[in-house]
């Protein structure tokens, strides 16, 4: 049965078009991509009113699995990334055990097969155990199907082995990705050190911590050739250099979070554990600093750093809780109201920071809408309003920072391989 | 007039009125502490639990003999006999206190933030008695009350010297004492100065002999020792050496200043013997006032409470 989505506004960043067209999508991939196709021609979806994307592509994500159920599973997670408007996630390999060997892998993506909404991108570990002393086995991982390498969660540490990642890394054509943090300089902090740490008397995590790991990662993939990409990037000084290694063309790339983008470290307020997150929300300059990246093409992608924490594991002294705020189920949301309505970008640059920004860090063949091409789409409704409820998520998490937040935009349809897995047009 | 709050969660939370009211209200307190029968049934009935995560002499038998003069139900529930050790959480440990129906719990922890987290959850009064690095509200209310036996608050020039990024004192200090109108100046290596302190209302200094010049009031700060190892500080001796308050730097301040030290001092290190027995010390005085502004804290607490 052929499935024809009529009536949209096609926006696809990767051949420039943003007009109405209809979509017509046979055994999972879109075969005819044209005005006004007949609705004789298959079972009709009507998108009237609606924008039609390529399939959003969330890059960092931690789906728990194996090892911390409690706090999401693949099934949920995937779930919740299809409610959120992702067709594929890659989640990152600091799971229990961690995804340093290709077994860990596979394991993954046979739970993702079975249970998964979406599509789940693994990524291993740089080095085994994330352990930072020994090359974990890329090459095998990366023929099991891991598309990137990274320790996130902790950063690659010694230079020495960050240059040898870059190195090895070049063969299989990959991007390491760093979370870049100077743990000697983080010393313990728990939230952005500046004037707001110094009133809480919490201990500072300084943004410089995340900038001299960053120039030395830019400095070392243009010494080696390799592909660094940084994760979660969230301070200003970071942004000029990522700008500046470009300029020179070095083979860098980056992501930011919707909650670096729209909240700082005010936000942590009377020691909410739920703005707790590594890199912390970082100063209104930094904030700034990153709006203006986005703007100006540096950014290439939008990325949630999605990671669950069960709510007793958060109901707990500032210092004690962990790390980390979900985000699949807001990101688009934000990103309509708080960057687009909010004329920071447009729109085609929204999506394209979902799509085509993504897929060309990870090498993946999507991100587009075009004929041939395999049928994972996104579809926006502009106008919807909501409330940011955490108990109406299907993730088996609530920690947001964002909840109460009222946005106009939402996801409202995903179809991964012409499948709907996520229908919320109401 | 009354607090407009059921916590003393930190002086940050306090307006200027509040702060007065305490101190006004300590004054009659005070006078208990002189009668030969030091008790009064203003919290007859009431149960306070003093609860302390972090070691603490001073602070804790202040507030013990604070509520038992006002002849409060007082029961010590301390870190180290706690079920902390159990790994059971600060929430479902204060769910346990909850239970027992107190009136007040004062907390001392080593989390800054720890008593407002209890006060979103509990509904009984939560009084901060020191919370990681952020504050210690009622040191810093002592400290006004001694301050304002010697002279008015506003207009008076106090000397914070020392360890200000590690410490709650000064943080509560600062900011009391810039709400009454007093011109605070800080003073400390630079490694020991937090970004931004200016915000929570003084000046910065580095030197010392710049910080005492003409100060009513100097307030010598605890350096703890591991400040050398984490790379704070080369040595005890150099500090002492740079900024240790000593009679000749003494000099440089008002005739009638006086020495404060929120305790445990190290002699010879922050401040010396001479100085700290010396005429112009109040860090006894300290102490003393330190029960009775407790007994107005509670005592003004309970009737915010209803209770």
């Amino acid at each position: 049965m052929k499935l024809l989505l009529k009536g949209g506004r096609v926006i696809d960043p990767a051949s420039g078009t943003d007009r109405p067209l209809d979509v017509l999508i046979d055994e999972g991939k879109i075969v005819r991509l044209e005005p006004k196709i007949p609705e004789s021609e298959g079972q009709t979806v009507d998108l009237s009113g609606l924008i039609v994307c390529p399939g959003f592509i969330d890059m960092h994500v931690h789906l728990r699995q194996p090892g911390q159920e409690w706090k999401e599973t693949i099934a949920t997670g995937t779930q919740a990334s299809a409610q959120g408007g992702f067709t594929a996630v890659a989640c990152m390999p600091n799971t229990l055990p961690v995804n340093d060997c290709r077994a860990v892998t596979e394991s993954i993506l046979m739970e993702s097969e079975a249970k998964g909404a979406v599509r789940v991108y693994p990524i291993g570990c740089v080095t085994k155990g994330q352990a930072g002393d020994q090359l974990a086995e890329m090459e095998d991982m990366s023929s099991a199907g891991a598309v990137a390498f990274s320790d996130d969660g902790m950063p690659v540490r010694s230079s020495l082995m960050m240059r040898r990642a870059l190195e090895y890394s070049r063969t299989l054509d990959v991007p390491v990705i760093d979370h870049c943090e100077d743990h000697e300089l983080v010393d313990g902090g728990v939230m952005n050190e500046g004037e707001v740490s110094t009133r809480l008397g919490l201990k500072g995590w300084p943004s410089v911590a995340e900038d001299v790991i960053v120039q030395r990662d830019i400095l070392l993939a243009e010494y080696t050739g390799g592909h660094v990409h940084i994760a979660h990037m969230s301070t200003a000084r970071s942004a000029e250099f990522v700008r500046e290694g470009k300029r020179r063309n070095v083979h860098v790339s980056c992501e930011v979070t919707p909650h670096h983008l729209l909240l700082t470290d005010l936000a942590v307020g009377d020691y909410d554990t739920n703005a707790k997150m590594n890199p912390p929300l970082r100063a209104e300059t930094d904030r700034v600093g990153l709006l203006e990246a986005l703007a100006d093409g540096t950014v290439d992608a939008i990325a949630t750093d999605h990671a669950p924490h069960h709510p007793d594991e958060k109901l707990v002294e500032f210092s004690c809780a962990p790390f980390g705020v979900v985000g699949v189920e807001t990101a688009v949301s934000l990103c309509l109201d708080r960057l687009v309505l909010a004329g920071v970008i447009d729109l085609p640059r929204m999506v394209e920071l979902f799509t085509t920004g993504p897929a060309k860090v990870l090498r993946l063949d999507k991100g587009k809408l075009a004929v041939g091409a395999v049928a994972d789409i996104t579809v926006l409704d502009l106008e919807r309003r909501v409330v940011v409820d955490c108990e109406k998520f299907a993730s088996r998490s609530r920690n947001s920072p964002f909840a109460g937040w009222e946005l106009k935009g939402q996801p409202v349809l995903t179809l991964v391989g012409g499948r709907i897995v996520h229908d919320g047009r109401g | 007039m009354r607090l407009g709050t059921q916590h003393l969660l930190g002086i940050d939370e306090l307006q200027p009125e509040e702060i007065s009211l305490i101190l006004d209200t300590a004054e009659s307190f005070a006078e208990i502490g002189t009668r030969e029968i030091k008790k009064v049934p203003t919290l007859r009935g009431k149960t306070v639990v003093n609860f302390f995560v972090e070691p603490s002499t001073r602070t804790r038998s202040s507030f013990e003999l604070a509520e038992k003069r006002l002849s409060a139900d007082t029961v010590n529930f301390s870190a180290s006999a706690s079920s902390f050790v159990k790994g059971e959480s600060l929430l479902d440990t204060a769910r346990n206190l909850l239970a027992m129906s107190p009136h007040f719990i004062v907390i001392r922890h080593s989390q800054a933030g720890a008593p407002h987290f209890l006060a979103r959850h509990c509904d009984c009064s939560i009084v901060n008695a020191g919370d990681g690095q952020h504050e210690h509200p009622t040191q810093a209310l002592l400290d006004a009350f001694t301050i304002r036996r010697h002279r008015p608050i506003k207009g008076t020039r106090v000397a914070i010297v020392g360890d200000v990024l590690h410490s709650r004192v000064a943080r509560s200090n600062i900011l009391l004492l810039s709400k009454l109108g007093a011109d605070v100046v800080v003073c400390g290596p630079h490694s020991l100065i937090p970004i931004g302190v200016e915000q929570l209302g003084c000046r910065v200094e580095h030197k010392i002999e710049n910080a005492l010049e003409g100060a009513n009031v100097v307030m010598a700060l605890r350096i703890q020792l591991e400040r050398m190892t984490s790379g704070f500080l080369p040595s005890l001796r150099e500090y002492a050496n740079t900024y240790g308050v000593n009679s000749e730097r003494l000099r440089r301040a008002d005739d009638d200043a006086i020495v404060m030290h929120p305790g445990p001092m190290n002699r010879g290190v922050e401040i010396t013997g001479e100085v700290a027995d010396g005429s112009r010390s109040v860090i006894l005085e300290q102490v003393t006032n330190g029960v009775a502004v407790r007994m107005a804290v509670l005592y003004l607490l309970a009737g915010e409470a209803g209770a």
